[in-house]
């Protein structure tokens, strides 16, 4: 069943990016939140950084990501030939 | 037909790039008839009959028979363009008119809202979106039903989609009567169903088509609508025409301006004099009814101890006081328990805008963030739009189109707060009553703005303002000083933004009930033609109701939006991402997981709102902080004490996970 296989692999990777995705989307708002008090000592293009993050910085980040994992999961398509016919 | 239908695919940029310049034009064809002389509420009601007369052309041109049109436009909405869509179904008449006073009164405590409602696109994105489009039927129900056997689960969903629809879908019916009662001096229950007809003729003809191609044209009138006057405002306050990148350095004069007034003598005078104020009223509550009675005679003496000559004025306030005296001991507690929250909240510290925390404590903040994603991610009306897209990889990126469009107007609501609250510490706070700039007077006669010399030194302090968060939004032009017909522009954004809401949530319960309840599980075997006179009838009956619901004004519709988030994170969110993720999950365990994590989060909320119910100090707005893990762990649990699902459930999940092989146009 090198099909069968095939899949395993196509979906154990599917859940490593997964996770990278998530670890950066809880950073970027929980962590960031969290120690917001902290950042704010710092000044990032004039905004306090705790304030930026919260405001900007993970909204950003949000956007980069969605289409950064969009492309990554079409690669990943072609890689183990399961992407969808052309019409 | 099918050709027509991809010419108008095929050309979608040069259709809506020219309509974008034709609005603009009308923009600018306004702006110089004002300038000649035009009649402000000449204005209003041109924005908004045109802007309204435009959706219904679309939804009269986009009206359609078939079902797979009818349902999910067909699947060949192209990713840019469904993005564009789920932005204006997302952003409601709270997110353009109201957001942007949450942060101005919350400060760094309000971004809770700003990354909640964004943060929760990237679960979307990587748990759910591409995962239905291969999925590729009509509703979200649908997915429940195929998944876990059998019509049980579906009708759970049907519930939590009604559930959280409805009570949305009554905000927003109310934001349109709001927007158009203000800007046409119509009566609020005239301007109620004045939209209503936009949303129907939208909806109810073209289904997901019409509301599909209707969304995208309010998109880019909202957007233009709410970057346009704080961009002025920037340009005029900085210099720099970018209120994003401004507002920086306006934070800080805000930091440096609160601290001053933290130390103002006359500021602490007024802060006791509100708080004097708040005891007296406590008193009062608690004496009533006989406080009531007293206060009548205390005026009802003083009016006959007036001397004869007396100035009218003198004698009409009294009379006045008297008039607006509450009648009954129960309408006085309410109108003074208010009164008193008020002079409450006016009686404390200022909290520094940048700081954390300072009006929210951290566990309910990183709370309510969570619970806004998780919701923001369950909501059905947003996972439907996925459906429409023609294949998984479009879904993909159309989740991130998605964001995108909706980062546009999120990423600039801090920047309407910080202008605003730099507007008020600098140029109305510490000026002469009469000095007064004015907008101030102009707001405050409708009741949004108003300002109170508690301590009789003729200066405005800050402690004197009280004011509605919608102001900050609405006031905007005026304060940047533009023209009136920027202001018409704002009022037509602002019905956008509700009536797109309106148009998305009124499908998704009309098409729970129809397609899922009467077609799937009521009678299979009913004709098109049937199906959809059914779907488009409950569609006008699902109106008027929330119209009419809407004309009562309740207080508590605005908790129960918030309450929307919270009971689709716990209903729907744990069983569709296990659908999805776990192959072992089983029927039994996704129905007892939806409805244990339905009722602990409902459990909370009516217990902490109503009953002090207490855990850890969580607020009953991030209810599913409770509900959300003990659906997760109730569908682990009881899967692992039921037979695994059938090989042919197991093979759908299979199927589901892989994009080879999806639908791509549904025929029907």
């Amino acid at each position: 069943m090198v099909e069968k296989e095939k899949l395993e692999a196509y979906w154990n990777e599917n859940k490593r990016l997964t996770w990278i995705v998530m670890i950066i989307w809880f950073i970027v708002t929980y962590v960031a939140a969290f120690f917001a008090p902290e950042l704010n000592k710092i000044s990032f293009l004039g905004f306090p950084l705790g304030y930026y993050m919260g405001a900007q910085g993970s909204l950003i980040v949000f956007v980069i990501l969605i289409f950064f994992y969009a492309a990554r999961m079409n690669n990943l398509d072609r890689k183990y030939g399961v992407e969808e016919e052309e019409e | 037909m099918a050709k027509e239908r991809s010419t108008f695919i095929d050309n979608l940029g040069k259709i809506y790039g020219m309509y974008t310049g034709v609005f603009i034009l009308f923009v600018i064809v306004l702006g110089i008839a004002e300038y000649m002389g035009l009649k402000p509420k000449f204005i209003g009601w041109t924005f908004l009959a045109v802007t309204i007369a435009v959706y219904a052309a679309i939804g009269i041109m986009s009206r359609t028979a078939k079902v797979s049109e009818y349902y999910v436009a067909g699947r060949r909405v192209p990713a840019f363009f469904n993005g564009m869509a789920t932005g204006s179904d997302w952003m409601s008449a709270a997110s353009f008119i109201s957001m942007a006073g949450a942060l101005y009164g919350n400060g760094y405590d309000g971004l809770a809202y700003i990354m909640g409602w964004t943060g929760g696109y990237v679960l979307l994105a990587v748990f759910l979106a591409p995962y239905l489009r291969k999925f590729g039927q009509y509703t979200i129900p649908d997915f429940l039903g195929a998944r876990y056997g059998g019509n049980f689960a579906r009708s759970v969903g049907i519930f939590a989609a009604i559930l959280a629809s409805f009570t949305y879908l009554i905000a927003q019916v109310t934001g349109v009567g709001i927007i158009t009662s203000r800007f046409l001096g119509i009566p609020f229950n005239v301007g109620v169903f004045v939209g209503l007809g936009g949303i129907l003729v939208c909806s109810m003809l073209g289904g997901m088509r019409a509301v599909t191609w209707t969304q995208v044209a309010q998109y880019i009138i909202l957007i233009l609508a709410y970057l346009t006057p704080v961009t002025v405002m920037s340009y005029k306050t900085t210099g720099i025409p970018v209120s994003e990148i401004a507002y920086g350095q306006i934070l800080q004069k805000i930091d440096a301006k609160e601290k001053d007034l933290m130390l103002d003598k006359k500021e602490l005078e007024v802060r006791e004099l509100w708080k004097k104020r708040a005891e007296e009223l406590d008193a009062k509550i608690k004496a009533l009814p006989a406080s009531l009675d007293e206060e009548k005679k205390n005026l009802e003496a003083k009016l006959a101890a007036l001397p004869a000559d007396a100035p009218a004025k003198e004698r009409e306030a009294i009379e006045k006081a008297l008039k607006e005296l509450p009648k009954t001991p129960d309408e006085a507690k309410e109108k003074w328990t208010k009164a008193r929250d008020t002079a409450k909240g006016q009686a404390k510290n200022i909290n520094p805008y940048i700081q954390p925390f300072a009006r929210m404590d951290k566990a309910n903040m990183l709370a309510l963030t969570f619970c806004l994603m998780v919701g923001t991610a369950g909501l059905p009306h947003i996972l439907m739009r996925y459906y429409t897209v023609p294949s998984v990889k479009d879904a993909r990126s159309s989740v991130g189109w998605s964001l995108f469009f909706i980062f546009l107007l999120y990423f600039t609501a801090p920047a309407y707060a910080a202008f605003a609250r730099n507007e008020i510490l600098t140029n109305v706070v510490g000026q002469s009553f009469p000095s007064l700039p004015g907008w101030v007077s102009a707001w405050g006669k409708v009741g949004l703005f108003s300002v109170k010399d508690m301590n009789g030194d003729g200066i405005l302090q800050f402690a004197e303002i009280t004011l509605n968060t919608d102001v900050i939004v609405l006031a905007t032009p005026e304060i940047a000083g533009l023209p009136y017909v920027i202001a018409g522009l704002v009022a037509a954004g602002g019905l956008a933004a509700a009536l797109s809401t309106a148009d998305g949530l009124l499908l998704t319960i009309s098409n729970s009930l129809s397609h899922d309840l009467y077609y799937k599980i009521i009678n299979p075997k009913a004709s098109i033609l049937r199906r959809l006179t059914i779907s488009r009838t409950l569609l006008v009956v699902t109106a008027l109701i929330a119209a009419y619901v809407a004309t009562f004004r309740l207080t508590i519709i605005v908790e129960l939006v918030a309450w929307a988030f919270s009971l689709a994170a716990a209903g729907f969110f744990p069983a569709l991402v296990m659908g999805i993720w776990s192959k072992k999950t089983t029927k039994t365990a996704a129905i007892l997981g939806m409805i244990l994590g339905l009722g602990v989060t409902l459990f909370y909320m009516i217990g902490n709102r109503f009953y002090g119910l207490n855990w850890f100090g969580i607020k009953h707005i991030s209810s599913a902080i409770f509900g959300l893990p003990v659906g997760f762990i109730t569908m682990w649990l009881v899967s692992k004490f039921t037979p695994a699902p059938s090989k042919e459930l197991q093979d759908f999940v299979e199927s589901v996970r892989y994009p080879k092989g999806a639908v791509r146009v549904a025929e029907e």
